[in-house]
């Protein structure tokens, strides 16, 4: 069964791995299960991450500079016990690296429940990747924006029946600073496409009131940059606690 | 299946064997699309073509001149032919390519185009098409480069372009190019006029095309000069591989010529300052293609160094990655002082002062095997006046 419920308004955080402690990850778990967060999405820092603005640029090049990296990762995601569904994020080049089936058998090994490789095209995936994907059944997730045509958008929501089809809620990196800018009609028709597939939609949400409007019109709202920065200064119980 | 003819044509999707393709963020999708298609139809399009290429030979200057150097055919034992990109307006191959594009961002209705550069080269390149064109123009540039190439800088800025520092990462091309990527996700009615044969399908294959008129040229000139438009060899520098991409392109099919790519050591392959990706790096996605990328154990793409700044990338096109793969070019590295050495004696020798990537083709004439049957042609991608504080500062202290 999908654990990214349809029909239920989700609430989901981004933490980057190895940030701000290499060993904080368990930590931000137990936290973030402790205010209710649906679902966690947890970030493969990488050295160049080119859909990111500069909080997850910052956080990643901690993260790295702290000793995170994938084998760490699934070392550290081995040890933790969460019923949270968690998503690993991340560009490609950590995942060839360390190698594909590796990565997704480390991925079923670890419980992990989807991962978004913003990197990865639809296409790509198809031509080279989702066999493997496919044998291990781990489910991947994939990105769409306002403007990804209906064609398209309809082959990945059969894709991620077993996870869920993300919006980004812009044209822009993670982590602006304008107001969410969300084309109702744009969503609802988007909405009508995704079958029993979940919406998530995310980029550039960052308060309770952001969190509002998505939930009418998906089945979640998945908050980054706001989350982290909280971290940064030390207030993430008080940016939780508002949600 | 033949790699040899093939080579440099890539599939549907942008592969060159396994390298290459569009590895993007869903968000430059439509751009990227968008740009294929107009490209695809522009391609061969007559009127396209006619104004390239005139174009190229009103305001850049082409052809270049195939010139024969009789002290490099006396000291090499053989015949030794450099083709003076260095000749073309602001001073190397890079306006080929940024002509090309900016004809194809006036067909798409582009008013505002960004670039990366590294040496300055490409930018200047831009900015000169930018204004010749009355568009607006911003050129992102690693903090670092920013100082080591000051002058360029101050081109850029004459000409009317905006020059934006990159300050994340190692502040270098690989930043500038994160920079211009993500003001393109972030901007998306800019085009995004990339200077190498690198970057997401079809931005390989365009600047490829752009610049094949080297070869185009070179074969022409050399049946003029000696009755046979094959050499026997073409050496050519390689940062992100435009200039090689060019001078090696209507040779890929010509397996009787041999194609030697040269990468820059830096202080030397073992030193840990190093740019020769092809011989230190592994397959990795950067930039929007798969490709060879220095990069670390986990994945994380690590710094090249090169005292040439248009050969500090830590990756090559995907082109490039493929033939050197394939065996059907040949890789060679050269480090900062024999790069130096052979601007030296260029400039001495010849009165001829090359660019810093440039001397890099240069001094690869030492490091292959040549007999006196050998046809050679160095492709001397730009000239060294950027480069005149990096050799005085060199050769007086
Ligand atoms: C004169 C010259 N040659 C070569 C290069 C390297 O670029 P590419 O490998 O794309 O030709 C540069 C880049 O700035 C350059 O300025």
């Amino acid at each position: 069964m999908n654990p990214f419920i349809k029909n239920h308004k989700q609430k989901s955080i981004f933490v980057t791995a190895g940030y701000p402690k290499l060993d904080s990850l368990a930590g931000q778990i137990k936290l973030l299960e402790k205010y209710n967060i649906d679902f966690i999405e947890i970030g493969i820092p990488f050295s160049d991450p080119l859909a990111d603005g500069p909080t997850i640029q910052k956080t990643s090049e901690v993260a790295i500079k702290n000793g995170m990296n994938l084998p760490l990762l699934f070392e550290q995601l081995a040890k933790i016990k969460t019923e949270t569904p968690l998503v690993l994020m991340g560009y490609l080049n950590p995942v060839l690296t360390y190698g594909i089936e590796k990565f997704v058998s480390s991925c079923k090994d670890c419980g992990i429940a989807s991962v978004i490789l913003p990197d990865l095209s639809f296409e790509i995936y198809a031509r080279f990747y989702k066999s493997i994907f496919d044998q291990y059944q781990l489910p991947i997730s994939f990105l769409i924006t306002p403007q990804t045509e209906t064609e398209r958008i309809e082959k990945m929501v059969t894709q991620c029946k077993e996870s869920f089809i993300y919006l980004v809620s812009d044209n822009s990196t993670t982590g602006t600073d304008s107001e969410m800018n969300l084309n109702e009609c744009r969503l609802k028709s988007i909405y009508a496409l995704m079958d029993n597939t979940p919406l998530m939609i995310g980029f550039g949400i960052k308060t309770k009131s952001d969190i509002e409007k998505v939930h009418q019109f998906a089945d979640g709202a998945i908050i980054g940059s706001a989350y982290l920065r909280a971290l940064e200064v030390g207030t993430e119980n008080a940016f939780l606690e508002q949600l | 299946m033949n790699s040899t003819i093939d080579t440099h044509i890539p599939d549907e999707m942008g592969f060159y064997g396994e390298f290459g393709g569009a590895f993007i963020p869903e968000l430059l999708h439509p751009n990227v699309e968008e740009l294929k298609t107009v490209y695809s139809n522009l391609k061969n399009d007559s009127s396209f073509k006619s104004d390239f290429l005139k174009l190229l030979s009103d305001y850049v200057g082409r052809p270049t001149p195939l010139y024969r150097s009789e002290k490099l055919s006396i000291e090499f034992g053989c015949e030794v032919y450099l083709k003076r990109e260095d000749l073309n307006h602001t001073g190397a191959h890079k306006i080929n390519n940024a002509l090309g594009q900016i004809l194809l961002a006036k067909k798409m209705g582009k008013v505002e185009i960004i670039a990366e550069t590294g040496a300055g080269q490409h930018g200047v390149a831009t900015a000169t098409a930018c204004a010749l064109m009355g568009l607006r123009c911003k050129v992102f540039m690693g903090e670092i480069d920013i100082e080591r190439q000051a002058p360029n800088v101050a081109r850029m800025q004459f000409l009317g372009a905006e020059v934006i520092p990159a300050v994340s990462g190692s502040r270098t091309l690989k930043d500038a190019t994160n920079e211009a990527i993500r003001y393109w996700i972030n901007n998306p009615n800019s085009y995004y006029l990339i200077g190498s044969v690198v970057g997401p399908h079809p931005y390989p294959q365009i600047v490829a095309d752009f610049q094949s008129i080297i070869s185009e040229e070179i074969k022409k000139q050399l049946f003029e000069a000696t009755g046979n438009m094959n050499p026997t060899k073409v050496i050519a520098c390689v940062g992100g591989g435009s200039n090689a991409a060019g001078a090696f392109y209507h040779f890929y099919d010509q397996p009787e010529v041999e194609l030697i790519a040269v990468e820059a050591a830096g202080l030397g392959l073992g030193s840990g300052k190093s740019a020769a990706t092809s011989i230190l790096g592994k397959p990795g996605v950067l930039h929007g293609s798969k490709t060879i990328l220095m990069q670390n154990e986990f994945g994380q793409v690590t710094e090249p160094y090169s005292i040439s700044a248009g050969l500090d990338y830590p990756g090559i096109g995907p082109l490039h990655a493929h033939s050197i793969t394939t065996g059907r070019t040949i890789g060679v590295s050269v480090t900062d002082n024999e790069a130096l050495e052979a601007a030296k004696s260029l400039s001495k020798n010849e009165g001829i002062i090359p660019a810093l990537e440039s001397a890099h083709a240069l001094a690869a004439l030492s490091k292959i095997t040549l007999n006196s049957t050998d046809v050679v042609v160095v492709n001397l991608s730009g000239r060294g006046d950027k480069d005149m504080a990096t050799y005085i500062n060199h050769f007086t202290v």
